[in-house]
């Protein structure tokens, strides 16, 4: 038996474990019990799915049966008024919202593509000073609005900038709020452009400037544009940073970027009806809300949808 | 014609190599200079953000601590800035904080991890590729909305539901919660399904192949094996639901009391910022500096949570890619 070995042992009782193994489940299949448990978990899963849906679709449906009486196109053209809420509108409050916008694209673009640009491109990773960028940049990607709202406050309203409470300062907070998000997804976007392309485009003799022109962004764009669409519908929705910096005011005018006689937006001045006593108000700021979710929902799919349909298999 | 000329010579003498030619871009490239150094800036104005929000909560909040000590204010349990004689008690709005959190993270960790689970190991292609993008979508839906929501909604529901809690006025710290919990699960889901995705086949199939059922490779092998992502997911939830304002603002209240039942009014930390920073308050008054002692706790308080979060998803890129 000596000569034979542990090895030989041990194959054989591997042998016969594997042998007992395999007639024990063909004999036996899976046991009642675990198929029971199995169900039983499924179904679990499946409640907690549909829970979760079913939460947010009672929202979209809450509020539209809620404003079913005020949704007209009325809505979109009649001003704000504190008097007659079944007459009133958000006509200016969308049309500071669009100001907010046109704003936070401006100037989250180029800055947002840039940064990413330069980490994914040109930054040495290995010195400290880019990681500390990196690292920097998730940290505020989830930083509370609200913080923003009080650096909007104490930084551009008042203080270095001192620009008042006009509409441009919330143009800039809501920027600085949503310019994180530009970054990463534009990172992203960049980074799943394999490296073959950037070495095939410098073995041609392209420089790092012309690669990122010709042949990176190109190839990442419908990342970016997901990235940028996703921000701009969160600066839309983005109502407490707002409330710091001066939108809160009434206004039955439309807004002007630089005047200082006060500015609202859409989502803020939903929160001034919510807000109110009378019952006719929490009609109008259903609606309000019905606006909202339509066009976010509409940003939001249309930016998730050119996400999976222009996403490259390299 | 000198050139050939100098090489023939070149070759005619036996000299050899023709002289290196200059592997030199031909021109100082300075366009592309001044785009790098464009571009560094970009992404250092990232860090000048952080640098301007810490500078803009430290400078007043040390104005404030000149007139509250720190110890009056992180341990005191009466919270009421706005009167006189004002009292600066942190406690109770932090604690409104921790408790609408503590609701929304019970409704939404089961929900999202339950969600993920089945869209990561039950789900059909097909229906992955319809729910996982439906979850993204309403991941975006405004927080004003949703307060609202709660407002009129789901509170009226609860106390139709469970009619013998001691209901009061409109607004409840624990529905605030349950619509904050609503907020968060699309985000506990998303980021938990990609955790769980991650996990290689091969850890699953060998499961299989030592007759697991699919339950048990669903919560032995593939949970396991996905958690620091998933703990990343609750915890990066924790931190949006500890910052969020709207909802709290309309649905659980305004009043700061040192209390954790389901059914009263609540004021938190950012509903309190909210709430004083929308009145008209004077510049420099023990107020204003108020509010940026509670965005300073505020941002810490988030902050930690984020770089705990930060962490475990390092942890789980390196185990796995």
């Amino acid at each position: 038996m000596a000569a034979l070995g542990p090895r030989a042992e041990r194959t054989r009782l591997a042998a016969a474990g594997a042998r007992s193994a395999t007639e024990a489940a063909m004999l036996s299949g899976q046991p009642l019990k675990d198929v029971i448990k199995g169900r039983v978990f499924l179904a679990l899963l499946l409640a907690a799915l549909g829970l979760a849906l079913l939460g947010l679709a009672a929202l979209v449906i809450d509020a539209v049966i809620d404003g079913r009486s005020m949704l007209s196109l009325d809505l979109l053209t009649n001003s704000a008024s504190r008097i007659s809420p079944e007459t009133a509108g958000y006509a200016n409050a969308i049309y500071g919202t669009i100001l907010l916008i046109a704003g936070v694209l401006v100037m989250t673009v180029p800055i947002g593509v840039g940064s990413a640009i330069y980490l994914e491109e040109y930054a040495d990773r290995t010195k400290w000073w880019n990681r500390a960028i990196e690292l920097n940049v998730q940290n505020l990607a989830a930083v509370p609005s609200i913080v923003y709202g009080i650096l909007g406050l104490a930084f551009i309203v008042r203080g270095p900038l001192d620009l008042g409470f006009i509409l441009f300062a919330g143009s800039i907070t809501l920027s600085l709020l949503v310019l994180p998000t530009v970054i990463i997804a534009a990172r992203e976007a960049i980074r799943a452009v394999p490296p073959s392309i950037r070495e095939g485009s410098f073995a041609l003799g392209a420089t790092r400037l012309q690669t990122v022109r010709r042949q990176i962004l190109p190839a990442a764009i419908p990342g970016i544009a997901t990235g940028v669409i996703l921000a701009v519908s969160r600066a839309a929705g983005e109502t407490a940073p707002l409330l710091l910096v001066g939108a809160a005011t009434f206004v039955t005018f439309d807004p002007t970027v630089f005047g200082d006689n006060g500015y609202t937006a859409l989502p803020v001045m939903i929160f001034n009806n919510a807000k109110q006593a009378q019952p006719e108000f929490h009609v109008l700021a259903a609606a309000g809300i019905v606006v909202m979710l339509v066009v976010i929902l509409v940003m939001n799919s249309f930016a998730i949808w050119l996400r999976n349909r222009y996403e490259q298999k390299w | 014609m000198e050139a050939r000329d100098a090489i023939g010579a070149s070759r005619a003498t036996g000299a050899g190599i023709r002289p290196p030619r200059s592997l030199q871009a031909p021109s100082g490239r300075y366009g592309e200079r001044a785009v790098e150094g464009l571009l560094a800036l970009c992404a250092v104005l990232s860090i000048v953000t952080t640098t301007a929000i810490v500078i803009s909560l430290l400078e007043p909040s040390i104005e404030f601590f000149r007139e509250v000590p720190i110890r009056d204010f992180l341990f005191g349990t009466d919270w009421a800035p706005t009167f006189t004689p004002a009292e600066f008690g942190v406690l109770p709005i932090v604690l409104a904080t921790m408790v609408t959190t503590f609701w929304g993270l019970l409704v939404a960790i089961p929900l999202g991890i339950g969600a993920a689970i089945y869209l990561s190991e039950y789900a059909s292609p097909r229906v992955r590729k319809i729910v996982k993008p439906t979850l993204e979508v309403l991941a975006g839906v405004p927080t004003v909305a949703i307060g609202f929501f709660a407002l009129f909604f789901l509170r009226p529901l609860l106390e139709d539901l469970l009619p013998f809690l001691p209901w009061s006025g409109p607004q409840a710290a624990g529905v605030a919660g349950l619509a904050v919990g609503l907020m968060i699960v699309p985000i506990i889901a998303s980021l938990s399904e990609d955790a769980m995705s991650a996990v290689p086949m091969g850890l699953r199939e060998a499961g299989y192949g030592l007759g697991a059922t699919r339950m048990r490779v669903a919560t032995r092998i593939v949970f396991p094996a996905a958690l620091s992502g998933i703990v990343a997911s609750i915890v990066l939830a924790t931190s949006r639901a500890v910052g969020e304002t709207m909802i709290v603002l309309l649905a659980a209240g305004a009043s700061p009391n040192l209390t954790v039942g389901f059914t009263e009014s609540v004021q938190t930390m950012t509903a309190f910022i909210g709430q004083t920073a929308t009145g008209d308050i004077a510049t420099g008054t023990i107020t204003y500096y108020t509010i940026f002692a509670v965005g300073l706790l505020l941002f810490l308080m988030t902050l930690i949570l984020n770089m705990i979060s930060i962490r475990l998803v390092r942890r789980f890129h390196e185990a796995y890619e």
